[in-house]
């Protein structure tokens, strides 16, 4: 769903195949190299020799900035050192704004000496694209953004004979390059739907050569159909990554492969393993508010899972996601035995089947209610929608059959007031 | 209608994408409101062939008929009164056909249904619609709804949440939402603390909606119907400050209940995609709860959490109604919607009784069954075209044996030469310059009696004189003093006993090794031996022999007397005949449009002319 952050390396080998067709100055060096802890170097520099004979930079590529603060940064290195950055590195696992993860991916490119660090990055709002230039980048750009030249243009206007000159600060013989290289990639981002794209910094190399550094990009994914030619290649579609540490648990991973084979819409994500709250929510709109609400009655800590299912998913699929929730909720019983709180729970369904979904639910009830009993869950259910009758009898009535406490409520009873009912006893 | 309205109980719309469970949904939502016409006065199609078809739908207990067109400006030119056109088509075409449908002067408004629309796309609709002075509902959402006036496509659900809602009869509130899934939820929440929805908007759930939360709210705010406004913001963006904007400068003047959603993001992971394409807050004024916070100190109604919205709803309505704001609403019993047959149905309601009945095949599951089995084991298990004639034909599993005399049988039946009735007619007719069906079909009607007929013919004397029990010498008797006719199935133009028939040779070769018993072949054989004895050419000939060694297949197959009986006056053995032989008539017309063969004609000098 819309804005995704791609690879450094994938945004600059689009923008290396693309800007030339707007900026035919541009002559990228093409010297780009991926390193991963399967990868050997030594077979790689066979394939890429510049690895051997140029000055290297190397750089963690997983969707995170200021690399180096955080020791994560080769800075005009040589093959050998390479290696051994890259030994000391590569799988091993950091800490970055407070989230731990797995280094996995380490950009190489050739060391650019350079003195200045021009800063540039495109925005965009309903009716611009806005350029945003400064002469003081790199690392410190923030600390001096009220130096930045912020640029709006309407989305829809003629780039080539737009002027940028005026509006930029004097860059003296340099002025044509730069407006060249903005307009270019201006024409780019547009083209190929970027939503975001930050060079920070570029370089110019004396020879007059823009070199971009340090590259954050993101794409409009839903745009893919209009790319078949480049990123969105169905064959070969370019990649949208996780964040770094965002890796997922099993459970997740299982429930993220069945959403992809619906068209139904399946989504779990673990906030917290050993939190007393689980929740089993229908709907986008509905599971926002729903998590909302235990959160701002004050059980934000006890949260511990973030999903929903919508979209008239089968029997099968509900019986599936409600069993990994139930199974997931159920496998540390609370050491002094305090109870568990599940909530079932959803808006007044368009067209979802409520008795479908519900018959998955009583399954994975029927399979784990051994389980369900040893972990002492209490059981809120608030539901409307199609056979909301049928449904809602049918969780009363699995109920009383397992002897589980289910406690249920229709479109009578707001969305979120089992929330005080259970936690609160009442309101 | 008003500058401020988008829709009032006389609207229609034209449905672009064959989506008939909506425009069904739509029209009976114009029932339940008592509208005089119905909503929709036109649907684009644009995948049929003609310019125009046309689709029933019930409007109530009774059918209408609405145009289907497959272009959407001829519709707009036809119905110069649709001013909405409800956008189904899928991401890929909506920005085409949306951008299409602003552009014709008779529409005001477009809802775009789609979800995963580029975001750039969206811009330039945008913009298109403000520069015209059109409105944009979505894209990526339901739609929205005028309560006892006008329904976009499948907003509200099902009918019987429609009657739930209030939603057939206006009530004073006007409510929008990015949410479409909330809208269902919101409405019915609204109609249970209030008189009800007047209007409900979901504006769709993308970063660039066409029209945003603001431009709602100030229509409903325009609008004297409306007396108090209740909206459902979400974290991301910046719109809900133009809603503070609003408040501060008294463009907005009528109470506003209004909750921003999302105010969960702080507890969860920084990342977490929330339910829709826009909402990420990407800074602190996007959050929810600061949005949150803004607006109640721009005087908007703002409860502490989402759980007791509701009451706040209920709470301002009440103060409105106790000031004397509230109009009383015209309430009216909505008229109730037949159910449908189908639904009936599977809800075991109504029963009725069926026009056909069909014991052989059902195509109804994933697999298709011939006489129970499933044609995917039909292929995996190898199974022979003789097994599924049984199938179809006799509705029984037959054995190895059995499948193999009938595949012999189509095998030697197959073709007998082009100068032969069938194979001639078949010839004539594609010399003709018919089509294929029809030079087949000339081929095989000249199948009867004496053309194929023997086969059938030889099986049917056979069995009577065998059945009968009569010796073989009181069964040519018979037939020479009784019938007065040839024994069909004895006797060959060329072949003889000196000169045996290959293809009666292996049909007995066969029959003898395989089949349990063959007492008419046996009964045949000791016919045949009598006529042989009169001429050497009275040889028991391929047509009767396979007729014979059918009745022998159907001793062994288990069936009763009156089965067999019922077997072969059902013209099973001419059956057999056609099936064979349609392959080799089929290869002669093949083979003449090969050949590109002109128009046959008898030549002269081949018929007789002759003066009496």
């Amino acid at each position: 769903m819309a804005q995704k952050p791609i690879y450094e390396y994938d945004g600059k080998k689009l923008i290396a195949s693309q800007l030339p067709k707007y900026f035919p100055e541009f002559k990228f060096h093409n010297k780009l190299a991926i390193l991963t802890p399967e990868t050997d170097i030594d077979a790689l520099a066979e394939k890429q020799p510049w690895l051997k004979t140029d000055r290297l930079v190397a750089k963690p590529d997983q969707l995170f900035g200021k690399r180096g603060k955080a020791n994560l940064l080769l800075l005009d290195g040589n093959f050998d050192q390479l290696k051994q950055f890259a030994a000391e590195k590569l799988g091993k696992t950091f800490e970055i704004r407070g989230k731990k993860g797995v280094l996995k991916r380490l950009l190489v490119e050739p060391f650019v000496p350079h003195k200045t660090e021009y800063y540039v990055s495109i925005t965009s709002d309903r009716d611009h694209d806005i350029i945003h230039f400064s002469v003081e980048g790199g690392i410190f750009v923030e600390e001096n953004w009220d130096k930045v030249a912020h640029i709006p243009v309407p989305f829809d206007a003629d780039i080539d004979n737009f002027d940028f000159k005026g509006k930029l600060p004097d860059l003296g013989d340099l002025s044509d390059l730069v407006e060249k290289f903005i307009k270019g990639l201006l024409h780019v981002y547009q083209d190929q739907d970027f939503a975001f794209l930050e060079i920070n910094p570029f370089a110019i190399s004396e020879d007059k050569q823009i070199v971009p550094l340090d590259l954050k990009s993101r794409l409009d994914n839903t745009a893919y159909f209009l790319h078949p030619d480049t990123w969105g290649n169905p064959e070969n579609p370019i990649e949208f990554p996780g964040g770094f540490g965002q890796e997922l648990t099993p459970e997740e991973q299982k429930i993220a492969e069945l959403d992809e084979k619906t068209g139904a819409s399946l989504k779990l994500r673990i906030i917290n393993p050993n939190g007393h709250i689980w929740t089993l929510l229908s709907g986008g709109g509905a599971s926002v508010i729903f998590t909302d609400t235990i959160a701002d009655l004050g059980f934000g800590n006890e949260l511990s899972n973030y999903g929903e299912y919508s979209g008239n998913p089968s029997l099968e699929h509900t019986e599936i996601y409600a069993e990994t929730v139930i199974d997931l909720m159920t496998r540390n019983p609370d050491p002094e035995g305090k109870p568990k709180y599940l909530f079932i729970a959803g808006g007044i369904a368009n067209f979802t089947n409520v008795k479908a979904t519900f018959a998955g639910i009583v399954n994975a009830f029927r399979k784990k209610v051994d389980a369900l009993k040893k972990a002492n869950v209490k059981i809120y259910v608030r539901r409307g929608g199609p056979y909301e009758k049928e449904g809602l009898q049918m969780m009363k009535d699995i109920g009383k059959e397992l002897d589980i406490p289910i406690e249920v409520y229709d479109r009578y009873t707001p969305l979120t007031r089992i929330v005080p009912i259970a936690l609160k006893g009442g309101n | 209608m008003e500058e401020y309205e988008l829709f009032d109980e006389n609207t229609q719309a034209i449905v672009y994408g064959f989506q008939t469970r909506a425009i069904q949904r739509m029209i009976d939502f114009d029932y339940v409101c008592k509208r005089k016409t119905p909503s929709v006065a036109a649907v684009i199609r644009p995948t049929q062939t003609d310019y125009i078809a046309y689709h029933k739908v019930f409007f109530g207990t009774h059918e209408i008929i609405i145009p289907v067109y497959k272009d959407l400006s001829l519709a707009a030119q036809k119905h110069p009164n649709a001013s909405v056109v409800v956008n189904f088509a899928s991401f890929r075409s909506a920005f085409e056909t949306s951008k299409e449908a602003l552009e014709l002067d008779s529409i005001k408004t477009v809802a775009i249904i789609a979800e995963g629309i580029p975001e750039r796309q969206s811009r330039i609709l945008g913009k298109i619609a403000r520069e015209r002075g059109k409105w944009i509902i979505g894209p990526a959402t339901v739609g929205g709804i005028r309560a006892g006036a006008f329904r976009i496509g499948n907003t509200a659900g099902t009918i019987e949440n429609v009657i739930l809602s209030k939603l057939y009869r206006p009530g004073s509130v006007g409510f929008v939402s990015k949410s479409g899934g909330m809208s269902n939820e919101m409405n019915f929440m609204i109609s249970q603390n209030s008189d009800g929805i007047y209007e409900s908007i979901a504006i769709g759930g993308d970063r660039y909606p066409g029209a945003s939360l603001i431009d709602h709210l100030l229509r409903y705010e325009h609008n004297p119907k409306i007396k108090m406004l209740v909206c459902l913001g979400e974290i991301g963006g910046t719109d809900e400050y133009k809603i503070v904007d609003a408040l501060k400068e008294g463009k907005i003047t009528k109470p506003l209940v209004i909750w921003v959603t999302g105010t969960a993001a702080k507890i969860l992971p920084k990342g977490l995609q929330f339910g829709h394409a826009g909402a990420m807050a990407g800074s602190d004024k996007e959050t929810a709860d600061a949005k949150n916070s803004a607006l109640k100190t721009a005087g908007a109604i703002v409860p502490d959490t989402y759980d007791t919205l509701g009451d706040k709803i209920r709470e301002t309505f009440e103060k409105l109604k106790a000031e004397g704001k509230i109009d009383p609403v015209e309430e009216f019993e909505p008229p109730k919607i037949p159910m449908d047959f189908a639904q009936a149905v599977k809800e075991g309601l109504v029963r009725r009784p069926t026009d056909m009945v069909c014991t052989i095949t059902d195509d109804r599951g994933d697999v298709p069954l011939y006489n129970g089995k499933g044609l995917d084991k039909i292929i995996t298990e190898k199974k022979s075209i003789g097994y599924i004639i049984g199938m179809l034909w006799f509705k029984k599993e037959l054995p190895d044996y059995a499948q193999e005399y009938i595949e012999m049988v189509i095998k030697l039946t197959a073709d007998h030469g082009p100068a032969v009735s069938g194979a001639h007619n078949a010839i004539v007719t594609a010399r003709a310059g018919k089509d294929l069906m029809s030079s087949l079909a000339a081929g095989i009607l000249t199948i009867g009696p004496r053309f194929g007929g023997a086969i059938s013919d030889g099986a049917k004397y056979f069995k009577m004189a065998k059945d009968k029990g009569m010796t073989p010498m009181e069964f040519i008797n018979y037939m020479k003093k009784v019938e007065k006719k040839n024994i069909p199935g004895i006797g060959h133009r060329i072949k003889s006993v000196q000169n045996p028939d290959v293809r009666v040779q292996l049909l007995k070769k066969f029959v003898n090794s395989n089949f349990p018993t063959h007492p008419y072949l046996d009964y045949a054989l000791e016919v045949e031996k009598l006529t042989t004895s009169k001429r050497n050419n009275l040889i028991l000939n391929v047509d009767g022999c396979i007729g014979i060694c059918f009745l022998d297949l159907l001793e062994n197959l288990g069936f009763t007397e009156e089965e067999k009986q019922d077997i072969l006056n059902s013209e099973a053995l001419n059956g057999l005949f056609v099936l064979g032989r349609s392959i080799g008539m089929m290869g002669h017309i093949f083979d003449q449009k090969r050949l590109r063969t002109r128009l046959y004609r008898q030549p002269w000098d081949e018929i007789l002319f002759y003066r009496d």
